[in-house]
């Protein structure tokens, strides 16, 4: 079991107020993600769920106990740290089975489940080694192990694959995901990379300056944003969002369009404007266009390839029924 | 590149020529008191036995058996390594909170305890003298110990507090999360990764009260007496007998010296401040 809820929590540090207050439920099983720019209180709010923070107001209930005053390890919960947080002194078998010495499990239960946990993750040949001989993928394989054998009835994940190159993250991001669906147990993941968040993710939090802007599927984030901030968020490329009076054409403040959603034509369409990059990947090209006469540049996303290079001029036209419409506030409108 | 040649070459030989003159110009007073420890009183003085002397053991005889030496060497040994210990027992603890748990004041805590050791020795001499006195502690082992602890526990604690700084927040917290409780935390990760810094940390607090005097030579007569009360009893009022206090001096740095040889490593590091990785 794994139901997580926060009941009007807040922090502040001094008479900053950090997360103003705040009410999450977060379901047995669910992957979360929670997803924001660098500094909006991710971290902290997942610090708080873990206990390494105490709450300035509000509680946390885990599976139907108040845990607000509980220490981090008694609330069932294991944590996986961005910089993997190992014991450099220790070697893998010993930090694998740390928390376990700590419950004063007997030597052959320990033994035992570090080994089943090393054979999971690929980890046995290197048992006997320090983290300071291991990659980055075994560290935080280590890591993993670490969390894993305690049976937590959530795994919390601060920006787990942030230290590692491109390629290797995409791997551990599946290794995670398929994780998961083995294990079926609560996880909450922490990243800035909405990425990471859409493919992870069952529900994801997308918050700002410590306010959750919207919370939803990742399909449901992508499809109906509830603010702009969440549109301009989800998405890569991100969304094209204009304003004035092009915008109130469609009765709204500020209209957007994702790049995925705009036609491009060099005879005709609803905009005009200027090829200024097209980054051609093959599967896709991306066009950068400027002198719409809508403000910032737009992007386009067009599949496969298209024959359009530097100044040429084109014509975009959105799909229909694909444009988000927002009020003064931001706000979307339906 | 005729620069760069230039320089690389002088500093090739230049440095080290320079390390070993200023090397001997440290040495040289150390030489000295070695090689007058084994004069006679009489010789020690007279400039025509300079270098070239008749050397005797007289001295060191002399030392031993009419000055028991080895009573002070032990009470030397035996305050040190107390206090040395006690230093620890309360600074690794201190540091670890200031390192790991600060307040606001943390800062303001530590820049006061450093504070302390600017205040001169001498300006709490009577009230020290008479604390002692009144307290019946004078000449004790239990006073020297507690003295030569708290004037060391300031250095102790900042060079501890910067040793721990350099221990991953994230590794503390990992082991929160794993179960550990604060003793835990300090005799499970904290000891084991701040090892050497706690090493040089304590042979360096071990140097210090050793050679400290200044407070062992003026809280103790015979009791407790270290050998820098040894040292000062040869000052000899009564004439100039620099052999004799040339052996005494010699016998009493040589622990230390020794201890520091096998310990250079450890010393330079723990001098460094842990600047140096």
């Amino acid at each position: 079991m794994g139901r997580i809820v926060l009941e009007n929590t807040t922090k502040s540090f001094g008479d900053v107020q950090v997360i103003p207050p705040l009410n999450l439920t977060i379901e047995d099983g669910e992957f979360a993600v929670f997803v924001g720019p660098s500094g909006c209180g991710k971290s902290t709010l997942l610090r708080m769920i873990a206990g390494l923070e105490d709450l300035t107001s509000g509680k946390i209930v885990i599976d139907d106990k108040d845990v607000t005053e509980v220490p981090p390890a008694q609330r069932g919960l294991a944590m996986v740290f961005q910089s993997y947080a190992l014991y450099p002194h220790m070697t893998v078998r010993k930090n694998i089975g740390f928390p376990l010495r700590m419950e004063k499990m007997s030597q052959s239960e320990i033994d035992a489940k570090v080994d089943a946990a090393a054979k999971s993750l690929n980890l046995v040949d290197y048992l006997d080694r320090k983290p300071g001989q291991l990659s980055g993928g075994q560290r935080q394989r280590v890591a993993i192990g670490r969390a894993i054998v305690r049976d937590p009835s959530a795994f919390l994940f601060d920006e787990p694959l942030s230290n590692l190159d491109a390629a290797l993250r995409v791997g551990m991001r599946l290794e995670i995901s398929e994780m998961h669906q083995r294990m079926k147990t609560t996880m909450i993941y922490v990243t800035h990379d909405q990425v990471e968040a859409m493919t992870m993710a069952d529900k994801i939090v997308v918050l700002q300056a410590g306010v959750i802007e919207q919370v939803g599927s990742p399909l449901d984030l992508y499809h109906k944003p509830r603010n702009i901030f969440v549109a301009g968020f989800i998405g890569s490329p991100k969304m094209n969002i204009f304003s004035g009076e092009e915008a109130a054409k469609f009765d709204a403040h500020s209209v957007g369009i994702r790049p995925e959603h705009l036609d491009v034509s060099t005879e005709g369409g609803i905009w005009k404007g200027t090829v200024g990059v097209a980054e051609h990947l093959g599967s896709d090209t991306f066009i950068h266009v400027h002198d719409t006469g809508l403000g910032d540049m737009f992007t386009v996303r067009i599949s496969g390839d298209i024959a359009v290079t530097h100044g040429d001029t084109i014509y975009l036209t959105p799909h229909e029924g694909r444009m988000h419409r927002f009020d003064a506030q931001g706000m979307r409108i339906e | 590149m005729a620069i760069v040649a230039h320089t690389s070459k002088s500093s090739r030989f230049g440095r080290p020529v320079l390390a070993w003159i200023v090397g001997l110009l440290f040495f040289f007073p150390i030489f000295w008191l070695v090689l007058t420890s084994f004069k006679t009183d009489a010789d020690a003085v007279k400039p025509e036995f300079l270098i070239w002397f008749t050397p005797t053991l007289e001295n060191y005889l002399n030392m031993t058996d009419n000055y028991d030496y080895w009573r002070f060497a032990q009470n030397s040994v035996i305050t040190s390594v107390l206090a040395t210990v006690f230093t620890l027992a309360v600074g690794i603890p201190s540091a670890y909170a200031m390192a790991f748990n600060p307040t606001r004041a943390t800062k303001d805590i530590l820049m006061w305890m450093l504070s302390t050791k600017m205040l001169p020795a001498a300006a709490v001499l009577y009230p020290m003298t008479f604390l002692a006195k009144s307290l019946g502690l004078f000449d004790t082992h239990f006073l020297i110990v507690l003295v030569l602890s708290l004037i060391n526990l300031p250095i102790v604690v900042w060079m501890l507090f910067t040793y721990f700084k350099e221990i991953p927040k994230d590794i503390i917290e990992a082991g929160k999360m794993d179960g550990v409780n604060t003793w835990g935390e300090i005799r499970e990760i904290l000891i084991p990764l701040a090892w050497g810094g706690i090493a040089s940390t304590a042979l360096l607090c071990f140097i210090f009260c050793w050679n400290e005097a200044y407070w062992t030579v003026r809280l103790t007569t015979i009791d407790a007496a270290t050998l820098s009360k040894l040292i000062e009893g040869n000052r000899a009022p009564e004439g100039l007998f620099f052999g004799r206090l040339s052996a005494v001096s010699t016998a009493a740095i040589a622990p230390i010296v020794v201890l520091g040889w096998f310990c250079q490593k450890q010393l330079v590091q723990g001098l460094t401040f842990g600047a140096v990785k």
